[in-house]
């Protein structure tokens, strides 16, 4: 049972980067406008080269 | 851009560890919003987002296509019209908004909040239930310690973190000295948490941290779907107040300048145009005019105004332009004292009790007896603390309301979506339960049923000669009569030197004759005894004829009126105009029993006798005379062009011109209704078989999670299935 004082930690720790990475989309405003974001992905001005 | 700082408090430490990213705008105080009604594709928003980035003086245009709304930060002073027309060249209909009259950014803050309690609780939930599975399966000893204890450390900051609004709930209630929803769900999960600690230290079997923050999760859910549907609906309630910029003309010194309506203050000189609305209570100091009172009376016929006459905030001038002195101005206007009268009523209808809270008020005793009476019969059987307290707290888990919780909300979600597709907005969170209780139905007449738009009557009665001549001076003026008459087509006679004597009508000269389109006195005879609305017109010296008109019905009024008497509703109308005219309207509408001449007061009078007599009625109407009958009523609908006031008022919302929505609205709130009541029933059947399990001491944390779980489950399922057929 010994495999369970890496096991733990580490399932906690992924758990914990995904509540992060939630966290970042939410405080960044990223649930602000789902019905835009959906369609700016289709928009080409961008395409060939980044946003300066 | 600069960065904005953050105002919310940094809550947990996923909050100090993520840095907020300021490359996203945000809207500032200086920001100039704009609506974009028609925007629907990704096209749409680049040339929008084009048109105004290339404007030099503006800094940044981000258009936000879920709210149809765009954020310019302009550079300097930039008038929002110059924008509107920028995006007009663009093709791109745009409307200026009023900021102050968008609260969005509260509204915004306390969404982003409620979500983050619901992924912290949602994560804490998953890991925990991922130890208990591990112990439910047959961890013993040490290692079911152990898993205790990290449960623990998870279970209890999640918890202080996530149930906040519960326990500000329970603390707000017990202060008060009542009893919510919140107290048996704040003292579930402080019980649970206890004993589940105590149990931990004196390494027991069984834990409820898993229970404990599970319930807060679901809990959460139903929090954030509720507070979802009353956000969507409010912001697009406050969308149509701020569409509305009130904005005057005040004269300084003889120039005119556009200033907004809260500048005005008593003493100043006011230009108000033909087709304006007059924004403070007044005396005309220059010109004559016909004023437009429907708003504030119903009374269709416009009353004439002259340099003297006392004019009040709310009318509409029709033919122009005049110059009033402000006399009252905001606060003070007839305006608003009748909008006071809404205060008032709104004061009475606050005794409605939510279907929540009585199911609360039902439940909330209920629940802690059991539970006591659960510990002091183990007391008194065992003589145990330990197990006692761990049975309480088990009852308390097990009944705890997560399926009533959900049961509300998850309709109501479900419903107003459904609605809010139809185009009816609901703004009161309990419109709908009140909607389906509604047996009467009471319709304003000016403006609700009829859409306040005058038609030629008897068009082919007038004699050949004079339609000529009239639709040649109606084609010269704005005034709404003279719109009607030259929206009727045909061939104009040739009159010449036509012009507009403001207050009167038109005149001009045909065949050397002089001729003249206006009112009883100035053309045609002194006194007019006809009741409805009507205009003369009159060629030469020789004899008058009267146009009449009459007001429109809205498409679909009859076919809705027809729709709800089926649905077994008492119709009735009241109006603010004459006896006459609300007649011929109830008959062309279908309605038997029609008042007229009512004022503000009478309509609150008879809603309340309605409600005397045990009615519920719904009201629908849009003046400012029906203000306060739409708040007295159980149930209250405005369309989306009534005013503000009226709007502010009402519970519900139409969008859209035709009323076909009102029927279906009243469907899908019983639907919605029925679906509440079957939702408590599931939640009250998972309750009859858990809780004896619970008081017999039988509930292990596995058959809590089971029950808890399952009942919240086949709530949400249950509200989901279609409520509209």
């Amino acid at each position: 049972m010994n495999v369970l004082a890496y096991l733990i930690p580490v399932s906690l720790m992924l758990g914990a980067v995904g509540l992060i990475g939630f966290l970042y989309t939410l405080r960044s405003r990223q649930y602000e406008d789902p019905e835009g974001d959906s369609r700016r992905i289709l928009d080409e001005t961008w395409d060939d080269r980044p946003k300066p | 851009m600069t960065a904005v700082p953050d105002p919310r408090p940094m809550a947990c430490p996923g909050c100090a560890a993520v840095p907020a990213d300021t490359t996203v705008p945000v809207a500032q105080p200086d920001d100039i919003l704009l609506s974009l009604p028609e925007i629907h594709c990704h096209t749409c928003i680049r040339s929008a987002e084009a048109a105004l980035m290339d404007r030099a003086d503006v800094a940044r245009a981000r258009v936000n296509l879920t709210l149809k709304r765009a954020y310019v930060t302009p550079v300097g002073d930039v008038d929002a019209d110059a924008l509107v027309a920028t995006l007009a060249s663009a093709g791109l209909v745009a409307y200026p908004l009023d900021p102050t009259a968008l609260q969005s950014k509260a509204t915004e803050a306390a969404g982003r909040a409620l979500l983050m309690r619901l992924a912290v609780a949602g994560f804490a939930a998953m890991n925990v239930m991922l130890l208990s599975v591990a112990v439910w399966s047959g961890a013993t000893d040490a290692t079911r310690d152990m898993f205790h204890w990290i449960s623990a450390a998870i279970a209890l900051p999640a918890v202080a973190f996530c149930g906040q609004p519960f326990f500000a709930g329970a603390w707000r209630a017990l202060s008060a000295r009542r009893l919510s929803m919140d107290v048996p769900i704040a003292l579930a999960i402080l019980l649970a948490l206890g004993t589940s600690l105590w149990e931990t230290a004196l390494s027991g079997h069984h834990a409820y941290f898993d229970a404990a923050i599970t319930l807060c999760f679901f809990l959460l859910a139903g929090r954030y779907l509720e507070f979802r549907t009353r956000a969507a609906a409010r912001s697009a309630a406050e969308e149509l107040t701020a569409l509305e910029v009130p904005r005057a003309t005040r004269i300084i010194g003889g120039v005119p300048l556009e200033v907004p309506v809260a500048d005005l203050s008593v003493g100043d000189t006011i230009l108000v145009r033909a087709g304006g609305r007059i924004p403070v209570d007044g005396i005309v100091r220059d010109g004559a005019a016909e004023l437009d009172r429907s708003m504030l009376t119903g009374e269709t016929i416009p009353m004439p105004a002259a340099v003297g006459s006392n004019v009040a905030a709310g009318e509409t001038v029709l033919s122009g332009p005049l110059t009033i002195e402000a006399t009252a101005v905001g606060r003070d206007t007839a305006l608003h004292r009748l909008a006071d009268l809404v205060a008032v009523a709104e004061a009475g209808r606050a005794r409605y009790t939510p279907l929540a809270d009585k199911a609360a008020a039902l439940y909330a005793p209920g629940v802690h007896i059991l539970a006591v009476l659960a510990w002091a019969g183990w007391m008194l059987w065992t003589g145990d603390m330990r197990v006692a307290l761990n049975i309480a707290a088990a009852v308390l888990i097990i009944t705890c309301p997560c399926a009533l919780g959900l049961a509300v909300p998850a309709v109501t979600t479900a419903a107003s979506g459904a609605l809010f597709r139809r185009g009816v907005l609901i703004k009161s969170a309990t419109a709908l339960e009140r909607l389906a209780e509604v047996d009467t139905v009471v319709f304003d007449k000016t403006g609700t049923l009829t859409e306040g738009v005058p038609q030629v009557l008897d068009w082919d009665d007038v004699p050949e000669e004079a339609r000529h001549v009239a639709l040649a001076l109606a084609r010269g003026s704005t005034h709404p009569l003279s719109v009607a008459i030259a929206g009727q087509g045909g061939a104009a006679a040739r009159v010449r030197r036509v012009r507009e004597v403001a207050g009167y009508g038109t005149e001009g000269t045909w065949n050397g004759m002089p001729v003249r389109l206006g009112r009883a006195g100035w053309a045609g005879p002194e006194d007019d005894a006809h009741e409805g609305l009507c205009t003369w017109v009159q060629l030469g010296n020789g004899a008058a004829h009267r146009i009449r008109f009459a007001d429109t019905l809205r498409p679909g009024v009859r076919e809705t009126i027809a729709a709800l008497r089926d649905a077994g509703l008492d119709i009735e109308m009241m109006s603010g105009d004459r006896e006459v005219a609300v007649s011929a309207t109830a008959r062309a509408a279908g309605i038997d029993r029609a008042h007229g001449g009512c004022l503000p007061e009478d309509k609150v009078a008879r809603i309340a006798a309605l409600h005397a007599d045990g009615r519920r009625v719904l009201m629908v109407g849009d003046g400012l005379n029906d203000t306060g009958a739409l708040a007295t009523a159980h149930v209250s609908l405005s369309p989306a062009s009534a005013l503000d006031a009226a709007r502010v008022a009402s519970d519900m919302v139409l969008l859209g011109a035709r009323f076909d929505a009102l029927p279906e609205a009243l469907r899908c709130a019983r639907a919605a209704r029925r679906r509440i009541t079957e939702n408590f029933r599931i939640a009250t059947i998972y309750n009859v078989i858990a809780v004896p399990l619970a008081v017999a001491g039988l509930a292990t944390p596995l058959i809590a999670a089971l029950a808890m779980s399952a009942s919240s489950i086949t709530v949400s399922l249950n509200a989901m299935r279609g409520i509209w057929r």
